[in-house]
């Protein structure tokens, strides 16, 4: 295929996924605007109150970069693992199959769609927080990088997700027993300097601490970890999951027998 | 010209199962080719194959000159597919399907939304264009997947099973629109169960038996080895007993229906004279199964396994 053929059929599959996540708005988007403004009401606003000050900000700062964070890693996961399943279980993975569609451009395709999606949400959560919080960005280069970066990699994690399930409890398993329980040991709600030295060292291989303080170093300017170290970890991360995801899309692993 | 070509094509499952224990067989260009076999026989597997959904073990195929090993994406460009299943995305548009199916090809928006009208024209599915696929019936569903496959416009169109649960009224429109399609010179490939369906649109055709081809000939050949066929009396009155007529094997399957097997190339006129000298009147006359069913059957039963593996 030519470039401008390439383009086009990349563009096809992101059209799709975008089309897909806004019909289906009130399963995609209304959700996390409903669930993180009762954790800012509730977190932020009733709790944080009685907390106090963390990291040098109200609580309610301090919380939002993370939430924000948050709802973008489930929101980009989300989306490609339910909508790479989906083609597969509708069996409409076919018509891509049959295509002359390289297998990069099927990857790169979904993972844009997963990252639409979650970029989208993660724009909807920050402008819900404007109405609980004042936020500036400290640097903004950092945030985007940041967001853009976990946005992939958890795009990624879903499609690896989604290759190798065959039913539906196998694409809810990985987010509700590993993802959510790393995100909120990943230093969303506190800081990672408030625990004990051993279990400080424990957090340091969460990766979603990178994620999170990246991202609240670019909103604040204040992170628990050395933002280099962040930057390139989710970096390293989302290349050795795109290689990994890459091969499985070659060999054939799910799709093709 | 050669529209497909394939050698010696062999395809183990995990777990040892042989789908295909090397298959060889060639379509000419502008072909109406038939493969044909039972549950199981091949047939899916073969097409998976040369369609790029399923891997090959080994062996080689070839579309439009194109090797399927070496220039993967123009094979895929040839080929149209049809499969047994319904595969899209049942909450999609109808029109979306067709242009977001030709997107994949590389075919920009604008071009890709005038073929889709053009299709879903001709296929009588242009008025439910904005309606999501899982509200069309059976036979608008298969419509759809046709529209489909040939947005891209392929060399060769492969369909797998097109008229499966199709009732008889569509199954006709089919075949009219595909045989339309053949004569403007796409190469057409089709499995079916409906042996009618082969004999009446296909050129060439090919059996499939436990991963091998048993039969790979025209229609027209195969039907001249059936050496005998089975003809149907419908009587006016009952009889208690089949009359003798000449060398032909008559037996009475109930009181008011004969069954007479008549070599092939022999004038059934005697029958009927010796029926009218017995003042036996004869209602009706019928084949007592397709032809190329007969055929099939005693194709596919001398293939049975533990008789030649």
């Amino acid at each position: 295929m030519s470039w401008y053929q390439l383009w086009v059929a990349f563009g096809t599959i992101v059209v799709k996924e975008v089309r897909r996540f806004l019909r289906i708005w009130p399963q995609t988007l209304l959700p996390p605007a409903i669930t993180m403004t009762l954790y800012f009401v509730i977190f932020g606003n009733l709790i944080g109150r009685r907390i106090g000050e963390m990291g040098g900000f109200d609580y309610m700062q301090y919380i939002v970069p993370g939430l924000i964070m948050m709802s973008v890693i489930q929101n980009s996961y989300g989306n490609v693992v339910s909508s790479f399943f989906g083609t597969k279980f509708q069996h409409s993975i076919e018509e891509m199959l049959v295509s002359p569609m390289p297998n990069l451009v099927i990857l790169l395709g979904f993972i844009a769609g997963g990252m639409a999606r979650g970029l989208c949400v993660g724009l909807i959560v920050s402008l819900l927080a404007l109405f609980f919080t004042s936020l500036h960005m400290e640097h903004a280069w950092i945030t985007v990088l940041v967001v853009v970066l976990t946005s992939a990699l958890f795009s990624i994690g879903g499609f690896i997700n989604a290759i190798f399930a065959s039913k539906f409890d196998d694409i809810a398993i990985v987010p509700t027993f590993i993802l959510t329980p790393l995100t909120y040991l990943g230093g969303v709600f506190y800081s990672i300097d408030m625990l004990s030295d051993f279990w400080r060292g424990v957090s340091m291989l969460n990766p979603i601490v990178y994620m999170v303080n990246g991202f609240r170093y670019g909103v604040l300017g204040v992170s628990d970890v050395n933002v280099a170290a962040s930057l390139v970890t989710i970096a390293l991360m989302t290349l050795a999951l795109f290689c990994y995801a890459w091969w499985l899309l070659h060999r054939g692993v799910g799709i093709r027998q | 010209m050669t529209a497909l070509s394939i050698d010696n094509l062999r395809k183990t499952y995990k777990g040892g199962v042989q789908a295909l224990r090397g298959i060889s067989l060639e379509v000419e260009k502008g072909d109406f080719f038939a493969l044909l076999g039972p549950n199981g026989a091949g047939k899916s597997t073969a097409i998976g194959i040369i369609c790029s959904l399923v891997n090959k073990t080994s062996g080689q195929v070839k579309v439009a000159g194109y090797c399927l090993d070496r220039e993967r994406a123009q094979v895929r460009r040839q080929i149209g597919l049809v499969p047994q299943e319904f595969n899209f995305n049942q909450f999609e548009k109808v029109f979306d399907i067709l242009v977001t199916q030709a997107g994949f090809y590389g075919i920009p928006a604008w071009i890709a939304r005038e073929r889709a009208e053009h299709y879903l024209r001709r296929l009588g599915l242009w008025e439910k264009r904005d309606n999501a696929a899982r509200t069309l019936s059976g036979g608008m569903k298969r419509r759809l997947m046709i529209a489909r496959a040939l947005v891209h416009e392929p060399e060769v169109l492969i369909l797998d099973e097109p008229t499966a649960g199709v009732d008889i009224e569509l199954r006709r429109s089919m075949w009219e629109f595909l045989s339309e399609l053949n004569r403007r010179g796409k190469t057409i490939i089709l499995t079916t169960h409906y042996l009618e369906e082969a004999e009446s649109l296909c050129r060439g055709i090919a059996i499939i038996d436990h991963g091998v081809i048993v039969e790979n000939t025209n229609v027209r050949a195969l039907l001249e080895k059936l050496q005998v066929e089975t003809l149907v009396l419908d009587l006016a009155q009952p009889l208690s007993q089949a009359p003798e007529i000449g060398e032909f094997s008559i037996h009475l399957r109930d009181p008011r229906t004969l069954e007479v097997e008549v070599p092939r190339g022999t004038p059934i006129n005697e029958i009927f004279l010796e029926l009218a000298r017995h003042e036996i009147p004869v209602m009706s006359l019928r084949n007592k199964t397709n032809r190329l069913e007969e055929l099939f059957m005693r194709l596919v039963e001398q293939n049975l396994p533990g008789e030649q593996y």
